[in-house]
């Protein structure tokens, strides 16, 4: 498949925290979605591939794009204070070689920011829309965000997922975030990638991600069977846990449904450990 | 045609959109060479993801049903009686079968199963 961005055997240490070597793709022409746990890593993957942060230039390969033909959301804006929406266009304008005003205007309306208010006067949700402009003006071909939607609510949530749908609409752009609100994932993420604790648990498909496990429940279970469980839990009437959707014929017995995205990151954070070896 | 998703049926999305399809084209709501939207203008509409709506474009293909010309799109293929009987038979079967579940569980005799059938299919002149 045609990639966007190649992530490849990224590893940087800090005291308390490393990213393990981590590889994964964002293909062309969709929308890929990355969890995981608070603490796992999520930002400090993004900043380095964007080049905040300091890592070895191999580990990240932009498949023939340049840095400028990426759009950033993060989680506050880089924006000094003092600036209002129009000045941020302005200033923004000359460090891109395909800024487009009109259409920084066009969001700006449509996002209804008010072009003489600070930086520092707007919301949450308006900081995420006016970088989400600038993101949108310059003719990017990848949209990196971090946590786009959190702070926002449900009615802001709904546009967003609605603009990154238009974005990849064409099959040429391609769009990364990352989030904890895995509902807006759930619908429209083409491809997850998760991490926990600084490694990649999974990156593929959300479909295979999401039929890989089923989540069981009942009154009690034999004791061959828990080492073929994740996260079990015992509670007062019986106990619920996940397994690998490989040994749904084990557990016949018992109550299966499928099991969301949320549930999953639940899980697996229940029994670290486990799902390292899978 | 019209598609409409439910998110707690527990039925993947992708079987719901290809079901839904699938219907429209035995019902003859879609006829031959009639276009189906484009995977990426689906995904939108219906905002879900775009692999999901590929996915059930290519079961369809599968089973015979559309054909897909490289960046053109897909269009139904002409209509397969066969193939229309088999899919509402593999439909009565089902029915049937979740009767005889209730018949089970519920005590009911194979006789008092067959006047039912009996009476419902008079009813509708079948």
């Amino acid at each position: 498949m045609n990639n966007t961005l190649e992530v490849k055997n990224l590893c940087k240490k800090y005291p308390a925290f490393e990213l393990k070597s981590i590889s994964f793709d964002v293909p062309k022409g969709y929308i890929s979605g990355f969890i995981g746990p608070n603490g796992a890593g999520k930002t400090t993957t993004l900043k380095s591939i964007l080049g905040i942060i300091n890592v070895e230039d191999s580990a990240v390969n932009l498949c023939g794009n340049n840095i400028c033909d990426i759009g950033v959301v993060m989680d506050t804006p880089f924006y000094p204070d003092e600036w209002t929406v129009a000045e941020t266009g302005a200033a923004l304008a000359p460090f891109y070689i395909g800024w487009n005003v009109s259409e920084y205007n066009k969001y700006v309306e449509k996002f209804n920011l008010d072009k003489k208010k600070k930086v520092k006067d707007l919301s949450r949700g308006m900081k995420v829309k006016l970088q989400l402009a600038a993101a949108l003006s310059h003719n990017a071909k990848l949209l990196i965000l971090d946590e786009p939607t959190s702070g926002l609510d449900p009615v802001a949530r709904e546009e967003v997922c609605d603009i990154l749908q238009e974005f990849i609409s064409d099959g040429e752009k391609s769009v990364l975030f990352s989030t904890h609100i895995t509902a807006d994932l759930e619908k429209i993420a083409d491809f997850i990638v998760f991490i926990v604790n600084g490694e990649i648990i999974y990156s593929g498909t959300k479909d295979r991600f999401v039929e890989k496990y089923r989540r069981i429940a009942g009154q009690t279970i034999d004791e061959n069977l828990t080492p073929h469980t994740i996260g079990r839990r015992k509670h007062g009437t019986g106990f619920e846990a996940m397994i690998n959707s490989a040994d749904m014929a084990k557990f016949s017995g018992f109550s299966i449904e499928p099991v969301s995205i949320d549930e999953i990151i639940i899980f697996i954070n229940r029994e670290s450990g486990v799902a390292n070896n899978e | 045609m019209k598609i409409i998703l439910s998110n707690r049926s527990g039925e993947p999305l992708y079987e719901q959109i290809k079901e839904q399809i699938k219907d429209a084209i035995f019902s003859g709501e879609l006829a031959q060479d009639d276009m189906l939207p484009s995977v990426r203008g689906l995904a939108k509409d219906l905002k879900i993801s775009v692999i999901t709506t590929a996915r059930a474009y290519s079961d369809l293909e599968a089973e015979g049903l559309v054909a897909s010309v490289q960046g053109k799109g897909c269009y139904v293929l002409p209509r397969n009686k066969e193939l229309a009987r088999e899919n509402a038979l593999s439909k009565v079967e089902e029915g049937l079968c979740s009767a005889i579940d209730a018949a089970k569980q519920g005590g009911i005799t194979r006789e008092e199963i067959f006047e039912t059938l009996t009476l419902l299919l008079k009813e509708e002149k079948l």
